[in-house]
C-alpha cells in the first residue's frame, strides 16, 4: 500500500513538471522552485540540527560492539567500544565512510531446530555503492555550477568515464547508482520482514532517487537536451542573474523538479540521517561511564545535607549523649 | 543547547560546503560561449536541424565513424554536394576547433576523446 502510494506520488511529480514545462512555466520550474527548494533545505536542516542539539541525553547510551576498556591485561577494543573522544571520532569515521555497522549484518536461519547465523553483506554492498556513487554524481554536477569548470571536476568526470563506452561517454557512477537504488527497492519488496516494516517514508525517497537517476540518464544518453543552454540556466541560478533560455528539453525540467523536491523533502525525512548520524548519542558518546559520571541534564536540583552540616547542627546534643563526633567544636 | 560549540561548527562547515557554488560565483557574470549563427531549423549535413546538431552531433559522428571504419563508406551526399565523413577534412574544413568545438566543450566541462587521434590544421601535429 505504502509502495503504491509512493510510486503514484513520484509519477504525479513527474507529470506536474512535464505539464509545467509544456505550459511554458519555465520561470517557475527553472528558477523559483529550485531556489525555494534550496532555501527550505538549508533552513530545515539547521532547524532540525538545532532541535536535536537542544534535546538532553538523560542516560549514557553508547552502543558497544567490543570489549570495554578495563584492566590492562584485558584487550580493549578501542574502535568498537571507544573510551576516548579520539576513539569516538575513529568509530564515527568508519561508520560514515565504510558503513561498519552494516558490514556486521547477519542472516539467521533455522537448521535442525537450531538458529544458525551467517554473514550477509548484500545490504552493505548495495548501500555503500549507492551512497558513494551518489556523492560522485553530486560532485560531477558542479560542472554546471562553476565557470570555468575546475580541473578536479573534469578529472573526476574523466575517471568516471574511463571505459570510453559510446558518446557521450558512459559514466560508471550513473549506472551503479541506479542499480544500487533498484536493489535497495527490490530488497524492500521481496524480503518479507523488511517489507513488513516499510512505510511510505521508506519507499518515497527510493522512488524519487530512482526517478532522478532515470531522468538524468535519459537526458544524457537518449533524449538529448542542449547542454549549453542548461548551463546558462544553472549558472544564472548560481550567480543570482537568473535566465531561462528557450529550447531546453522538457526532460531537463522533470529532472530539476525532482531534485528540487528531493532537497525540499530532505530535512523532514529519514534522509536527515546525513546529519543525524553525527548527533546519535548511541554513536557519539565514548563508553567511559565507569570513569566519568554522566549527569542527566533534567535532574532536579537536590538540596544536600552533608554529614558535616548534620554534625554542626547536632554537635552539642550528640556530645551530651556520648555519641562520638568527628570534630570537637 | 548541549555541545553547542561542536554542533554549530559542524553546521557551519556543512552550510559552507552546500552553498559553495553561490559564494564562489558571487558577482561573476557568465558569458555565453556562443549563439547559434543559423536558424535552429535550418538543416545541416546529415539532415539534422542545426538546433538538434548541438545536442546530437556526437551521435552523428559516432555513426559516421562506424560507417567509415567498418563499412568503408567515406562520403555523404548532401544537397547535391559530396562531403567526406571526417573530422579533419569534413568538420574542420568549415569549423574552427578552438572557436567552434572548444568553446562549448570547455564551458560544459566536456572532454571528447576525438582529439586523442585527430588534429586540426590550426594546431598542427602535436
Amino acid at each position: 500500500m505504502g509502495m503504491i502510494f509512493s510510486l503514484v506520488a513520484v509519477i504525479v511529480l513527474v507529470a506536474i513538471a512535464f505539464m509545467g514545462a509544456k505550459q511554458n512555466l519555465l520561470g517557475l520550474f527553472g528558477v523559483a522552485i529550485p531556489y525555494l527548494a534550496v532555501l527550505v533545505f538549508i533552513a530545515g536542516f539547521i532547524r532540525k540540527v538545532i532541535k536535536w542539539g537542544q534535546s538532553p541525553v538523560p542516560f549514557h547510551i553508547p552502543t558497544t560492539c567490543g570489549q570495554q576498556k578495563s584492566l590492562p591485561w584485558i584487550k580493549h577494543s578501542s574502535l568498537d567500544n571507544p573510551s576516548t573522544t579520539l576513539g569516538v571520532v575513529g568509530r564515527m569515521a568508519l561508520e560514515v565512510l565504510l558503513f561498519r555497522s552494516l558490514f556486521r549484518n547477519l542472516k539467521t536461519d533455522m537448521s535442525d531446530g537450531r538458529a544458525v547465523y551467517g554473514s550477509n553483506k548484500w545490504l552493505w554492498l548495495g548501500s555503500i555503492a549507492f551512497h558513494v556513487t551518489f556523492v560522485v554524481v553530486f560532485i560531477r554536477h558542479l560542472r554546471f555550477f562553476m565557470e570555468p569548470v575546475p580541473t578536479w571536476v573534469n578529472a573526476i568526470d574523466a575517471a568516471d568515464g574511463f571505459l570510453q563506452v559510446g558518446v557521450p561517454h558512459l559514466l560508471i557512477t550513473g549506472v551503479v547508482l541506479l542499480a544500487a537504488a533498484t536493489y535497495l527497492l527490490l530488497r524492500r519488496i521481496f524480503n518479507a520482514q523488511v517489507k513488513y516494516i516499510s512505510l511510505p517514508a521508506d519507499y518515497f525517497p527510493l522512488f524519487l532517487i530512482i526517478g532522478i537517476a532515470v531522468s538524468g540518464i535519459l537526458m544524457r544518453y537518449f533524449i538529448k537536451v542542449d547542454i549549453i543552454k542548461v548551463k546558462e540556466l544553472t549558472m544564472g541560478l548560481a550567480t543570482f542573474h537568473t535566465t531561462v533560455p528557450d529550447g531546453i528539453g522538457v526532460i531537463f525540467f522533470v529532472h530539476l523538479f525532482l531534485i528540487s523536491v528531493f532537497f525540499a523533502y530532505f530535512p523532514f525525512s529519514k534522509l536527515m540521517h546525513l546529519g543525524g548520524v553525527f548527533l546519535s548519542p548511541t554513536r557519539n558518546l565514548a563508553n567511559n561511564s565507569r570513569a566519568v559520571r554522566h549527569v542527566n541534564p533534567w535532574n532536579p536540583k537536590v538540596k544536600l545535607h552533608t554529614y558535616e552540616e548534620y554534625e554542626d547542627e547536632f554537635r552539642e546534643v550528640m556530645k551530651s549523649e556520648g555519641i562520638p563526633v568527628e570534630k570537637e567544636s | 543547547m548541549y555541545n553547542g560549540g561542536k554542533i554549530i561548527a559542524g553546521l557551519i562547515i556543512f552550510i559552507a560546503l552546500v552553498t559553495f557554488p553561490f559564494y564562489t560565483n558571487m558577482g561573476k557574470t557568465i558569458e555565453k560561449p556562443a549563439d547559434l549563427a543559423a536558424a535552429p531549423d535550418e538543416l545541416h549535413i546529415g539532415d539534422l536541424p542545426i538546433g538538434q546538431m548541438r545536442a546530437e552531433h556526437m551521435m552523428l559522428l559516432d555513426k559516421w565513424r562506424d560507417e567509415v571504419v567498418r563499412g568503408g563508406q567515406r562520403y555523404i551526399t548532401y544537397d547535391g554536394d559530396e562531403y567526406e565523413k571526417s573530422i579533419q577534412n569534413g568538420c574542420l574544413a568549415c569549423h574552427s576547433k578552438q572557436e567552434f568545438c572548444g568553446k562549448c566543450h570547455n564551458f560544459a566541462g566536456v572532454n571528447p576523446y576525438c582529439w586523442n587521434c585527430h588534429y586540426s590544421e590550426e594546431e598542427g601535429l602535436l
